[in-house]
């Protein structure tokens, strides 16, 4: 993956830059020596590495607007950093770059059960947000796979989504306001506690542009009281087009699960040898569980087991109990770590309409054996949001390559059949040069307009998101700048 | 001007001379000033996937035929646009794009979330003549910066929307509505909120002082499966029966009238005066309400959203003050609409990204110009 070339003028000044950062933060928030920067080398893409040329780690606002403001007078690059677990490597510095991370920035700012939202500073995990108020009975819906290590901060740059998401929606969705410092170290408050813009829909914007238009330090979220119970049910098909048919007739009966999660052979196989959750030797799972009373969800389950049957299913397995339900997802849940047993692999995350499925399988399957590399599809089917991983040997030359290869076909398959390259990690630097797949050049033009408007010098987590041969002209105006 | 495609409405923006009114259904009862760019000519549902939730149609389609064939697979809008026409006094059709432009949501917003949350891809003419996509038709999309979002609620203002793809939802097999009776504005916030804090769901919480008759009447709604909707609403019985208020399990009849009213805000439909739109953290609703001293008013969204019939001309951000949330002019003359003016004023830094965003999607400011802010200096009058 190429990154520009560091700007030697910078470089250059890296003993100024460290100095006033530390005027304006206590000392153990700069760090600056290559044996520390190297911790921030990469996120979860981690076949990328560059250590940063300073890290640092505010604890407020105000000390965030400091480091923005200086890296704005100093024209450095600043690459924000939430906990470091994106898959598309969003935060991924250059050896040029102050990494800002947030980790710090953790607490509990307002907990407000009659109006439902919560405010939190953005270093805080997703899952300590529903920790902070489960004991009353509330929870915060996204629900990214990475939750337990993952910040708001990250979630709002990415847009993250997670299982539960055909229900609640995605951060997009649940979040109501942001306090965000810009570039130049201006500090704006868009939304709040109330629903909707007044104006422009500006928080609609910041979030999903991947830290590039300002870093949002601060963030009022949407919590929701936790439903009574939910339970999943099996069900296994021996035939991927079938369980695709059968994904779309639930959806049109009018019941609304909260998951409908997909497994296809290679991937129960990989994950039986791991888990042993018990699950049947098919050609496509589905795990779909529903939300309510114990009653409720007994309609609905049978509904949908009704539903099933019709699809002559070869499994249909129904959780009668909490224990039940968690053998169901025991599988579902170890499936990435199975895979990673048997080699390193690579999770893509493109999204199709979901009557595309059986024709993008087949396709996969297909491209899998022209490549000579595995794939087992694990993904959130009711959004068509798929999660192919492919495996391939890291310590192998060239299969890595072959691999992203690999990887790169498959998401101009999603875009051909209708989709698009990410439905929740975002761009990044991974996927960045695909977006010419999925949009001509007057739409990046649009979007990189609106990077202008924010961050002028184009100085936020530079060289993501945008082709770099499409951002080339701006990311030059902001050297000549200096 | 009403272009029939989106090649033609590109070609006419780019070779205006003057200032555009872009008009979909016209119930808005509004114009900008200028010539008036019709999107009726870019009408259609070009595709419908029920078994995928998906719909996508040409901004000038009538609500009206979404809807009908929507309602022909048992789906809907969920969101629950509102429908203008009789609080705005206006004929003419609501159009997709009218509704997606001003970002426009009912009841349901306060459980499904609004139009932007259900819009999934758009195309646009921006002012400068350039056709843009963003987004798609898939329900999980973060590929590049979410444009989407931006064109719902810019009201036109950064370009003319062409198509926009759009979630849908099945129609639930029932729906129910308790109404308490004679709570202060006070404790039905409270009550909508502690409803809507509880597990059961509700999908439409508003409080009217006077509607059925003299009596207050706090109105909770559920929707979903016969047996899960009666479960909800004892549930929903049993909680506030600490209250000591009549509650009452309405009729469908009455339900269906009450919730149309509250999506349509029915009640100013007869009534003289200035219609505001106020958003706002529920608990402050009270404070706000009385610091309005308004003719009339209800509130929806479980108290999030207050809607004001004013004396002519009052200017209501003067009387409410700073709050966290802003208040939207629906109806008025046109000189309210000038001063104080349809949209809450935005804070410095905020206002200086709202027109740097104008300034680079219509470069000439030629799109429904001064709507959503000040005309920029250097604009040709």
């Amino acid at each position: 993956m190429e990154m520009p070339i560091p700007d030697p003028a910078i470089l250059a000044r890296k003993s100024r830059v460290v100095e006033r950062l530390s005027a304006v933060l206590p000392r153990d928030a700069v760090i600056s020596d290559l044996s520390e920067t190297r911790a921030y080398e990469c996120d979860a893409l981690t076949a990328y590495r560059c250590p940063p040329m300073v890290a640092v780690l505010p604890s407020s606002t105000a000390e965030v607007s400091d480091v923005l403001r200086i890296c704005h007078e100093e024209g450095v690059p600043v690459v924000p950093r939430g906990s470091g677990t994106s898959l598309a490597g969003g935060a991924l510095p250059t050896a040029d770059s102050v990494i800002l991370g947030v980790a710090r920035m953790n607490d509990v700012l307002e907990t407000d059960y009659p109006n439902r939202t919560i405010r939190v500073q953005t270093g805080r995990t997703n899952l300590s947000v529903t920790g902070a108020v489960e004991e009353n009975g509330f929870f915060y819906a996204p629900d990214p796979s990475s939750q337990l290590a993952c910040a708001i901060a990250g979630n709002i740059a990415m847009n993250s989504g997670g299982a539960h998401c055909l229900k609640y929606g995605v951060t997009t969705n649940n979040l109501m306001g942001v306090t965000m410092v810009m570039m130049d170290g201006e500090v704006v408050e868009i939304g709040g506690a109330h629903m909707d813009s007044g104006g422009l829909d500006l928080l609609g914007l910041i979030c999903g542009s991947e830290g590039q238009l300002g870093v949002v330090t601060e963030a009022t979220l949407r919590i929701l009281p936790k439903p009574e119970g939910a339970r999943p049910v099996l069900m296994g098909f021996d035939d991927n087009e079938v369980a695709g048919a059968c994904v779309s007739d639930i959806i049109k009966a009018g019941v609304l699960p909260v998951a409908i999660e997909f497994m296809d052979r290679p991937c129960i196989e990989a994950t039986e040898a791991f888990a042993q959750a018990g699950y049947p030797m098919c050609e496509a799972l589905l795990i779909v569980e529903v939300e309510g009373s114990e009653a409720e969800i007994d309609h609905q389950l049978a509904l949908i087991m009704e539903i099933a049957r019709r699809h002559n299913p070869v499994e249909l397995r129904e959780s009668k109990s909490a224990d039940e339900s968690a053998r169901i997802w025991l599988g579902r849940k170890s499936a990435f770590g199975a895979m990673g047993q048997i080699n390193d692999y690579m999770c893509l995350d493109g999204t199709i309409p979901v009557s595309e499925l059986p024709f993008v399988l087949r396709r996969i399957g297909e491209m899998s054996e022209k490549f000579g590399l595995k794939v087992g599809n694990v993904f959130h089917a009711g959004d068509g949001n798929m999660h192919p991983l492919i495996l391939f040997d890291a310590n192998k030359p060239g299969d890595l390559e072959l691999c992203e290869e690999f990887g790169a076909e498959i998401l101009k398959l999603c875009v051909e059949a209708g989709g698009c390259l990410t439905g929740e990690h975002g761009v990044g630097i991974e996927k960045r040069d695909l977006m010419n797949y999925q949009y001509a050049p007057e739409d990046l033009e649009a979007q990189m307009a609106v990077k202008d408007v924010f961050d002028p010098q184009w100085l936020l987590n530079p060289a993501k998101v945008f082709p770099l041969a499409s951002s080339e002209a701006r990311r030059a105006l902001s050297v000549a700048a200096e | 001007m009403r272009p029939d495609s989106e090649a033609a409405l590109a070609e006419m923006i780019r070779s205006a001379d003057g200032p555009l009114a872009i008009r979909g259904g016209g119930t808005r009862g509004f114009s900008t000033g200028g010539t008036v760019l019709e999107t009726g000519g870019l009408s259609g549902v070009s595709l419908y996937e029920p078994g995928a939730l998906t719909l996508v149609a040409g901004a000038g389609t009538p609500l009206s035929e979404i809807e009908a064939v929507l309602a022909a697979e048992n789906q809907r809008l969920a969101f629950e646009p509102m429908d203008h026409r009789g609080v705005m006094g206006t004929t003419g059709e609501p159009t997709l794009g009218g509704v997606m432009a001003a970002n426009v949501s009912g009841p349901r917003r306060i459980q499904g979330g609004a139009a932007r949350d259900y819009a999934l891809g758009v195309r646009f003419v921006d002012g400068a003549g350039t056709i843009v996509s963003n987004g798609g038709r898939v329900m999980k999309n973060v590929t590049g910066y979410d444009l989407v979002k931006l064109m719902c609620g810019a009201y036109g203002t950064l370009g003319v929307l062409t198509e926009v793809s759009l979630k849908v939802l099945p129609v639930p097999e029932t729906s129910g509505t308790l109404m308490l009776r004679d709570l202060t504005a006070q404790d039905a916030v409270e009550v909508m909120s502690r409803a809507l804090g509880s597990p059961w769901e509700i999908t439409g919480a508003s409080h009217c002082a006077k509607i059925i008759d003299d009596r207050p009447v706090t109105a909770l709604r559920v929707e979903g499966f016969e047996d899960s909707v009666n479960y909800r609403l004892q549930q929903l019985k049993t909680l506030f029966a600490d209250r000591g208020v009549d509650m009452e399990i309405a009729p469908q009849d009455m339900s269906d009238w009450f919730w149309d009213g509250v999506r349509n805000a029915g009640k100013f439909s007869e009534a003289e005066g200035d219609v505001w739109r106020v958003s706002c953290k529920p608990s402050d609703g009270p404070g706000l309400d009385a610091a309005a001293g308004a003719e009339e008013c209800f509130t929806d969204w479980g108290g999030g959203l207050i809607w004001f019939r004013m004396a002519p001309g009052t200017d209501l951000r003067a009387r409410l003050g700073s709050f966290d949330g802003h208040a939207t002019l629906v109806r008025a003359s046109e000189e309210t609409r000038a001063t104080p003016g349809v949209f809450q004023p935005e804070a410095p830094g905020v206002a200086r990204l709202s027109a740097g965003l104008r300034a680079r999607f219509d470069p000439r400011g030629i799109l429904n110009r001064g709507l959503m802010g000040p005309v920029m200096a250097g604009e040709p009058a």
